[in-house]
């Protein structure tokens, strides 16, 4: 879609296939077959949760939910507050235990590779699972580059390959326009929804497998919100998304599967036309109509 | 609005302040300006008073003669002393603020609320309240009594000390700056794949860095004013030197020891000394205030 994206080198993807085949994910580089392959053209990951509990201490706030988050659509995660939705959303690339007294039972796979697997490699799992949160969050001590380039930088990144690909990065983020003449600006003089797209473009920079997205639009105004659901459908052809929203027409307007969690519980999955119109369980058929949440 | 509409008021929907609230009103006022009055009277005082009594003493031998004295009965100036006290306390801020930045960082990023973080905090809070006599007594016992190093009193020694008083003040002040990091900053950091050691130091340590060299800047301001930790420790001295194993002069304890002298030119230079040691640690103060408003003109926390 993007010269620059194409015509770079897919190691990270490369690297990271090399390890899941072996069934791991620690961090050391392997040859892979599909090393030449470029970015966009891996296939796309699929994740799984098998039996995923989290707890904050003893509450326990994600109950046994196995799910799968296919590679092939956006899938959406609703439910009213403290279901439990991000919170399980966060297990998925370990943030969740970055939280003190907060611990994960079950397992969660990325293509198959256990991610709560003995010896994974917590870095190595965020790298290939990127995350974009509720509030836009630049780095306030960094300009617009630096913050798109700071994961770069975290993975060690070389010097020569920064540059392209902040710029395809900020490209893919539909921001490159606005700020390709200001981009030794700090990151903070964006207007919220620009900083939102600055964060989606610097967890795009690093190249992951899988983005996850809690609740991006809920401090952003009706035409930002706009853009960052434009954005998730150009995205989606690339990525694995997986949206948190409070947002029912949001779920509607983006993703292809819905899931429906209350009380820390799957309630019920399925094709987001089926859940908002005929869904299964009398619960999710209430949340939908407002009767509650 | 219901008992507006049920008995309607002839002189307008909003009365006016009473009497009665204005006159409390006054009084609490002239209350806290009087408070505020008489806490910056002495304060003024005390600066003026410095500054007429000590300015006279200012001259160019003042600040680079020795307090030796020479042949035709020149008493000195305080080179030596101001030397001293910036080999000193510049010693001591070398260990006391790396020192002091890297418990901060234990406690706010990997301590929590882990028993030894627990004790850490307590002991920080102890040390913050102890007088600065007590670290000089401590380190004339263990160090000067010992002599280590091979000499009794040092400048190294007076750093030590000053170090102690330094640590729970860069300590504390680097530990609420740090907390004042939103924790968004963090999380961002390590869900792009930051193993936590960047994290700290592409991202948190940058976006306190201002709060902690303000904090900074005050402990050394505090601790350039001590005179009791340095007097059995680098004691007083007249020459300068640069061998921190020497024992040293500094501004402090060449005031105390010139006002004890029945000599008006001596007391005259401790005065100018004074002077000295005040503009030194205001242009400190001065320095860190700039730091702390342009950090805050960028919005950072």
């Amino acid at each position: 879609m993007n010269p620059n994206r194409i015509d770079a080198p897919g190691r990270e993807a490369g690297e990271l296939s090399g390890q899941l085949e072996n069934g791991e994910l620690t961090g050391a580089t392997g040859p892979s077959p599909r090393e030449a392959v470029p970015w966009p053209a891996v296939a796309k990951r699929q994740v799984e949760l098998r039996r995923l509990s989290a707890y904050y201490g003893d509450h326990l706030a994600v109950k046994q939910v196995s799910l799968r988050f296919s590679g092939s659509d956006v899938t959406a995660i609703i439910g009213p507050s403290g279901c439990g939705k991000s919170t399980m959303v966060r297990c998925v690339n370990r943030m969740h235990e970055e939280t003190p007294g907060a611990r994960a039972e079950g397992e969660v796979l990325l293509d198959g590779a256990d991610l709560y697997g003995p010896g994974v490699d917590v870095v190595a799992v965020r790298r290939a699972i990127g995350m974009v949160f509720q509030k836009p969050n630049p780095f306030p001590t960094m300009s617009i580059f630096d913050n798109v380039a700071s994961g770069l930088r975290f993975t060690g990144t070389g010097r020569g390959e920064i540059e392209d690909r902040v710029h395809a990065a900020l490209r893919e983020a539909g921001l490159w326009d606005e700020v390709k003449d200001r981009l030794g600006k700090p990151g903070l003089g964006l207007s919220g929804g620009q900083q939102q797209r600055l964060c989606i473009a610097r967890a795009l920079a690093v190249e992951p497998e899988v983005l996850l997205m809690d609740e991006p639009c809920s401090a952003l105004d009706p035409v930002a919100t706009l853009r960052i659901e434009e954005l998730i459908g150009e995205l989606k052809e690339r990525v694995t998304i997986v949206i948190v929203t409070h947002n029912m027409q949001q779920a509607a307007r983006v993703a292809g599967t819905t899931v429906f969690m209350l009380d820390g519980e799957l309630v019920e999955v399925g094709p987001t036309e089926k859940l908002f119109t005929n869904p299964d369980d009398e619960r999710t058929e209430q949340y939908v109509t407002g009767k509650f949440g | 609005m219901e008992s507006a509409s049920l008995s309607p008021r002839p002189r307008g929907f909003l009365p006016p302040v009473s009497g009665r609230r204005r006159r409390v009103d006054r009084f609490a006022r002239s209350l806290l300006w009087l408070a505020a009055g008489v806490a910056v009277v002495p304060l003024v005082l005390v600066i003026f008073y410095i500054l007429s009594k000590g300015l006279g003493a200012w001259s160019a031998e003042f600040f680079t003669t020795d307090p030796t004295g020479d042949f035709f009965g020149n008493q000195g100036g305080v080179k030596s002393a101001i030397l001293g006290t910036i080999e000193i306390v510049g010693a001591a801020a070398l260990v006391a603020v790396p020192l002091g930045v890297g418990v901060a960082l234990y406690l706010t990023e990997y301590g929590g609320d882990a028993r030894l973080a627990k004790a850490v905090r307590f002991f920080v809070d102890v040390m913050t309240g102890v007088p600065s006599i007590v670290f000089g007594l401590f380190i004339y016992l263990t160090l000067v009594l010992a002599g280590t190093g091979g000499s009794s009193f040092a400048g190294w020694k007076g750093s030590a000390a000053l170090a102690l008083l330094m640590l729970p003040i860069v300590t504390r002040s680097a530990e609420v700056v740090l907390q004042l990091v939103p924790a968004s900053l963090r999380e961002a950091a390590l869900a792009l794949g930051a193993p936590r050691w960047k994290a700290i130091a592409r991202v948190i340590l940058p976006s306190a860095a201002s709060g902690i060299v303000t904090g900074s800047l005050l402990a050394i301001a505090r601790a350039a004013g001590e005179t009791a930790p340095l007097l059995f420790t680098a004691t007083i001295v007249k020459a300068t030197t640069f061998d921190l194993n020497q024992p040293m002069n500094s501004l402090p304890a060449q005031i105390f020891q010139d006002l004890k002298q029945p000599n008006d030119e001596l007391v005259q230079r401790a005065w100018g000394a004074a002077v000295t040691l005040v503009a030194m640690i205001l242009v400190i103060t001065l320095i860190a205030k700039l730091i702390q408003r342009r950090s805050r003109v960028q919005g950072a926390p």
